[in-house]
């Protein structure tokens, strides 16, 4: 275990921004794409 | 053997069997990525010269290897249409396509968020970085190509020319941080060599890219199954499909 506490495991050593950044946007894209792999289905 | 082989390369064989396979793929896509999460943020020890920044690396390396490899099975299945003429290869190109794009992008943007707290600048135009860009422009004008032709052959045989014309590219990626002095570091893994990273956050990158893997897998498919009914949508199958549904 890594992590005194949410609030040290979110600020990530200072490093929160460009961390969840990262991992924030990339789970965006993957929930877009399924939501429109999804609706396209419905559609046809 | 040819013949049981290449039954699945008639669309309306493949069409329910990728429907069974998109939830076991789903499922292992998600577990994996669980198990990848964990171990990124609550098992691997934080880095001695990076701090915490470092984790972008559990995004970052799967991503980046997703881009690439996504690319070349794109390229094959491309390649496998325009030389064997099979139906469905010039669909499955089009439906990696997408996935593949958004692994460049996805690697693009954690390697920028990556590269302002380690080298100061969210971008530099060394040769990891621009050949990973070209890449991004290589999937897209897959895409725009195919989109822009109306007569489905005629778009696979052009996207397959693209296609293959721009496999080049990848050994280029892969290398490019041997063959350039680049900003970007070299590999920490390769076949020949023992890694240079600890265990834990060796494993933790390698459940992550399996998890990735196996999403890529899922997303395809779904998106094959897409294309292949609209692409077949005045077939009778298809037609008794929807009447079904």
């Amino acid at each position: 275990m890594n992590w005194g506490g949410v609030n040290e495991f979110l600020a990530m050593g200072g490093y929160g921004f460009y961390v969840w950044g990262s991992y924030g946007v990339a789970a965006l894209c993957i929930f877009l794409e399924i939501f429109f792999l999804r609706s396209k289905r419905q559609k046809s | 053997m040819k013949p049981d082989l290449f039954r699945y390369a008639a669309p309306q064989a493949f069409f329910p069997v990728a429907g069974k396979l998109i939830p076991w793929f789903s499922v292992l896509a998600g577990v994996l990525a669980l198990i990848g999460l964990y171990i990124a943020f609550f098992v691997a020890p934080t880095d001695f010269q990076q701090g915490e920044a470092y984790r972008i690396i559990f995004i970052h390396v799967p991503a980046a290897w997703m881009s690439m490899f996504i690319y070349l099975v794109m390229a094959g299945w491309a390649g496998m249409g325009l030389a064997l003429n099979t139906r469905l290869s010039g669909m499955m190109a089009s439906a990696l396509a997408p996935t593949g794009a958004m692994f460049t992008f996805i690697a693009l943007w954690s390697g920028a968020l990556w590269g302002k707290p380690t080298w100061g600048t969210y971008w530099v135009w060394d040769a990891r970085l621009t050949s990973e860009l070209i890449l991004l422009f290589l999937y897209l004008g897959f895409i725009a190509l195919k989109g822009a032709i109306a007569d489905p052959v005629r778009a696979d045989r052009a996207g397959a020319v693209l296609a293959l014309l721009g496999a080049v590219n990848v050994p280029i990626i892969y290398f490019s941080v041997q063959w350039w002095n680049t900003l970007h570091q070299g590999s920490s893994i390769n076949l020949m060599a023992a890694p240079t990273m600890a265990a834990t956050m060796l494993a933790g990158m390698l459940v992550m890219a399996l998890a990735a893997w196996m999403y890529g897998v899922a997303a395809t498919l779904a998106r094959l199954r897409n294309i292949i009914l609209e692409r077949e949508r005045d077939a009778d199958w298809v037609r008794l499909q929807r009447s079904a549904a």
